[in-house]
């Protein structure tokens, strides 16, 4: 094993005068170039033959785990297969080669897919229109609380409305992109059911409240079962609400946000629509409103007009957030996972990674606690808490590292922030009950661990190809880059 | 049998099963706890299930409802790039160890991603000759709205002076990005820069500027400097392989659109927006940062660091809420740039220069078009035409050509053409040969 560590930099394998591919010769007569002072001496760049270049990322890559080679349980993720198909038809010329900025007449064939498509993700959501700009989970987030912003502001040009509610157990991006839409964050705890604390909710559904921003299921896997109540009573004080829809994995096809009482969400193409991660992106994070911000979407949406294909902008629009039209490769992929599942796979996905988690939490429950242990079925989504662990001196980090040497792809851990030593757990709808069985099996004799033999635990993982880092020392000497010679 | 579904992973006695040890007769009881009358299957607006095989038709017939896209007959840029993108790139960067894993916060099991964008951030801190980059951002534009909301951070001041060269599509970012923070943007001529001591964050100006040209950037540098105001500069980074640095400059904060490094031009994304500055703003850049570290042997291998900054841990006080960002892109353009190498990085940016120049000067000596820029330019250069470029791009697309960018609501009947490697003294010559018989 030791030999990864060695894993030499581009730097460390380059030798002058090598280069990976030829390239045409300039056949044009040469200008004259500008004068020396504004231009570059020297540049220091690897040197690398093709076959260094196929073998170095071939290695690399095979230090990673991934979802097509192992079970990738994280919590709040949803690591679900992504086609192999999908990637293919994204890259068909007519896609993959076309500027953004040609004349529309010319791109008819991207703009009726994206029109298509945002009518399926309005249809899914239940809201009245869709933008697909917005180029992951945290700008749809940032775009919904600035359309928000822009309603109230269009109702009244002095509205003191600058309040955003947030649950205690949101992901960090909803507070993040509250503030950053120039709102002041407030949070609101969970009562014992991990619902939302209604009472706290009605004292702040006054004439500041701008909006609230809600997960549903929340980020404990749990449906919040007064969430109607919850529309109405920020709807009655003015405000509007918001949907993170990271957990549309739980619902699609089973209810819809807008129904509910939302006016805008947010849908994750890399998480629930199947568009592959990437290692940490692309996303897409297309947002989906009601009658009520319909005029605010941000730029551009894509209208038909008897049958031609146009890029518009909206009367009251934010704006855009992107110079072009948004992540279009991973609109193709999305597009295609859904006409691939069509009307009658978009539920039975949402029942799988439903069933999928309910199993899992039964198997496991007397093993590890679970976060919010009164209510008897989770959603799509079940979250431990490592709290019976922690009285044998093991963490829920110490487990979630084990899993590695077992072959399996850690949970999400310590978040949400208000469960203890969480352990959040997403098997999705792509699993079979067969790599469940295995996966329950892992966890039932890490859990036997705990017990006899801690210290595996708090060395682990062993197999890997690395070991535990020092996260305080890349934190105290960043090291974030290779030094030229 | 009920369909089944091949992305599904149980079959329907595996999904019984799993019912059966649950106790319960159908999944319906799983969602109890949606209000019944909110209980809702209708997609109407989706088509029924389809088979891989019609998939591919389908989407084959869609793709091709775009025009034919033949790059080498593409005079268009503007932002996005068409190039060469040699073959190691995407049969790499496919690769599903790549491709289908998460943001590498296990760092003991992903030590591929978390090297490959340690490199990356080495290969953009050279490009820009800046101290640290970060792992990337969205894309170019929002990368610069970013630069500036670090800049009003750091300085504490929440106005930002930015020259009216920049691209009109960065300007609507910006605007986006910093009017809900009540920050003023202020645009000014770049003869005519005027900055009052302690006046605004930053100094934003983009390197070649939207119309092609060099801007000065060491006059620029000093104005912005003098003022106690940041140096940010949105650079293209393949300009940055021939011309000096923005680095070079004393730039504080350099942002810029990947893209041309080996990314699909793909209507508009997924791209990747750099994003480097000086060390001394480390703490307050957005985004994630890959550090080099060592592990419990000793061993040196590679973590997320520096994440106090960012909003899992920081939340509402986040240097911004960028989570998701766009690793793969990153993982294309370090590739790319592997596989160039130094000499093939500066054959691309001198083939790109050569062409431009070459077009220009053919182009201008056709009676009635004349080239704009007086500065000297890279690999874009705006042409002055003798009849409206709607016109002109019209004529042109009946020959199989796509033309330049019109920008004639910026300057008169102006387009702004893109010269890259890709393009051949025949194509060029093509092109011009049809520019002279539009009139
Ligand atoms: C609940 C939740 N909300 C929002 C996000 C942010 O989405 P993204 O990473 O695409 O910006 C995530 C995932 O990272 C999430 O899990």
């Amino acid at each position: 094993m030791s030999e990864y560590n060695k894993m030499p930099l581009l730097m460390d394998l380059s030798r002058k005068d090598k280069f990976g591919v030829s390239l045409s010769d300039i056949d044009v007569p040469l200008s004259e170039l500008p004068e020396s002072s504004l231009l570059r001496e020297d540049i220091q760049l690897p040197e690398l033959s093709q076959l260094d270049v196929v073998r170095y990322f071939t290695n690399l890559s095979q230090m990673n785990y991934s979802i097509d080679t192992q079970f990738y349980p994280l919590g709040s993720c949803t690591m679900k297969y992504n086609p192999k198909i999908n990637d293919q038809l994204a890259s068909l010329k007519g896609f993959s080669n076309i500027h953004p900025l040609i004349e529309e007449s010319l791109v008819q064939g991207s703009l009726e897919l994206m029109f298509n498509l945002q009518s399926y993700l309005s249809n899914i959501s239940g809201m009245t229109a869709t933008s697909l700009s917005t180029m992951a989970g945290a700008q749809g987030e940032l775009a919904g609380v600035l359309m928000i912003k822009a309603f109230h502001e269009k109702q009244s040009t002095s509205s003191k409305r600058n309040v955003i509610l947030i649950p205690d157990s949101a992901h960090g991006t909803n507070p993040a992109s509250a503030s950053m839409a120039g709102f002041s964050v407030k949070s609101i705890p969970s009562d014992q059911n991990g619902n939302m604390d209604i009472d706290v909710l009605k004292e702040n559904a006054n004439e500041n409240l701008a909006g609230i921003m809600l997960t549903l299921p929340s980020t404990l896997g749990l449906f919040d079962n007064q969430i109607v109540d919850i529309c109405n009573i920020v709807h009655e004080a003015g405000g509007l609400v918001y949907g993170d829809g990271a957990n549309m994995n739980a619902w699609m096809g089973q209810t819809k946000l807008g129904d509910l009482g939302f006016d805008v969400i947010h849908i994750n193409l890399h998480k629930t629509f199947s568009t592959p991660h990437g290692g940490g992106g692309p996303g897409s994070g297309p947002v989906c409103v009601n009658d009520t911000l319909l005029n605010y979407l941000p730029g551009p949406v894509v209208q038909r007009n008897s049958n031609v294909y146009e890029f518009v902008e909206m009367p009251d629009t934010i704006g855009h957030l992107g110079a072009f039209h948004g992540n279009f490769g991973v609109l193709v992929r999305a597009y295609c996972y859904i006409r691939a599942l069509g009307k009658e796979g978009i539920p039975e996905v949402s029942k799988n990674a439903v069933m999928n988690a309910n199993y899992i939490m039964n198997k496991l429950k007397h093993a590890y606690d679970i976060g919010f242990d009164n209510r008897s079925i989770c959603m799509h989504e079940v979250v431990f808490t490592a709290r019976k662990q922690k009285q044998n001196g093991v963490k829920g980090l110490d487990i979630a590292k084990r899993l590695l040497d077992y072959g399996y792809h850690a949970p999400t851990m310590y978040f949400p922030l208000i469960v203890d030593e969480a352990l959040m757990v997403e098997p999705t709808e792509s699993e079979s009950k067969n790599t469940l069985d295995k996966f329950i099996d892992a966890m039932l004799q890490i859990a036997d661990e705990c017990e006899n033999n801690s210290e595996l635990l708090h060395e682990a993982p062993h197999n890997t190809p690395v070991q535990r880092l020092d996260e305080a020392l890349a934190a105290r000497q960043p090291n974030l880059k290779w030094s030229t010679k | 049998m009920a369909k089944q579904f091949p992305y599904i992973g149980n079959s329907e006695i595996e999904q019984e099963a799993i019912l059966e040890y649950l106790g319960i007769k159908s999944a319906e009881d799983l969602f109890v706890d949606i209000p019944k009358e909110y209980r809702d299957s209708n997609l109407s607006e989706i088509p029924s299930s389809i088979s891989e095989m019609q998939l591919v038709e389908h989407l084959t017939l869609l793709s091709e409802k775009n025009i034919n896209p033949n790059p080498s007959k593409s005079f268009i840029g503007a932002g996005a790039y068409h190039h060469y993108i040699p073959s190691t790139v995407l049969s790499l960067a496919q690769r599903g160890e790549y491709l289908t894993s998460y943001t590498p916060y296990q760092a003991e099991v992903s030590q591929g991603t978390l090297q490959v964008t340690y490199e990356l951030q080495s290969l953009i801190t050279e490009l820009y000759g800046m101290d640290v980059a970060n792992a990337g951002m969205y894309e170019g534009g929002s990368s610069l709205a970013e630069a500036a909301l670090m800049a009003c951070r750091v300085k504490n001041i929440y106005k930002v002076a930015c020259l009216s060269t920049i691209a009109p599509r960065y300007k609507e970012v910006l605007r986006s990005y910093l009017a809900p923070q009540s920050i003023e943007i202020v645009f000014m001529d770049t003869n005519d820069v005027d900055m009052k001591k302690d006046e605004y964050a930053c100094l934003i100006v983009q390197y070649p500027n939207f119309y092609g040209s060099i801007e000065d950037m060491r006059a620029l540098s000093d104005t912005a400097h003098k003022s106690n105001s940041l140096f940010v500069v949105s650079a293209d980074p393949l300009a940055a392989v021939m011309y000096k640095a923005p680095g070079d400059y004393g730039a504080d904060i350099v942002v810029g659109e990947g893209q041309g490094l080996g990314i699909p031009i793909s209507f508009g994304g997924p791209y990747i927006g750099l994003f480097a500055c000086k060390s001394e703003y480390l703490r307050q850049m957005p985004g994630r940062i890959v550090g080099k570290t060592v592990d419990k042997r000793g061993d040196s291998a590679f973590v997320l660091t520096l994440q106090t900054r960012e909003q899992h841990i920081r939340r509402e006080r986040a240097t911004s809420n960028i989570c998701t960002s766009e690793a793969l892109m990153g993982l294309m353009m370090t590739i790319y740039v592997a596989t160039l190498g130094k000499s093939g990085l500066q054959q691309v940016a001198s083939s790109c220069f050569h062409n431009a120049h070459y077009a220009a000067e053919q182009i201008s000596q056709i009676d009635g078009f004349e080239l704009i820029n007086s500065q000297p330019f890279f690999n874009e250069f705006v042409i002055a035409c003798p009849i409206s470029p709607k016109i002109i791009n019209k004529k042109l697309i009946e020959v199989g050509i796509i033309g330049g960018l019109d920008i004639s609501d910026q300057i008169d009947n102006g387009i702004l053409f893109c010269f890259t490697e890709i393009h051949s003294k025949e194509s060029i010559d093509s092109l011009v040969d049809n520019l002279k018989h539009v009139n």
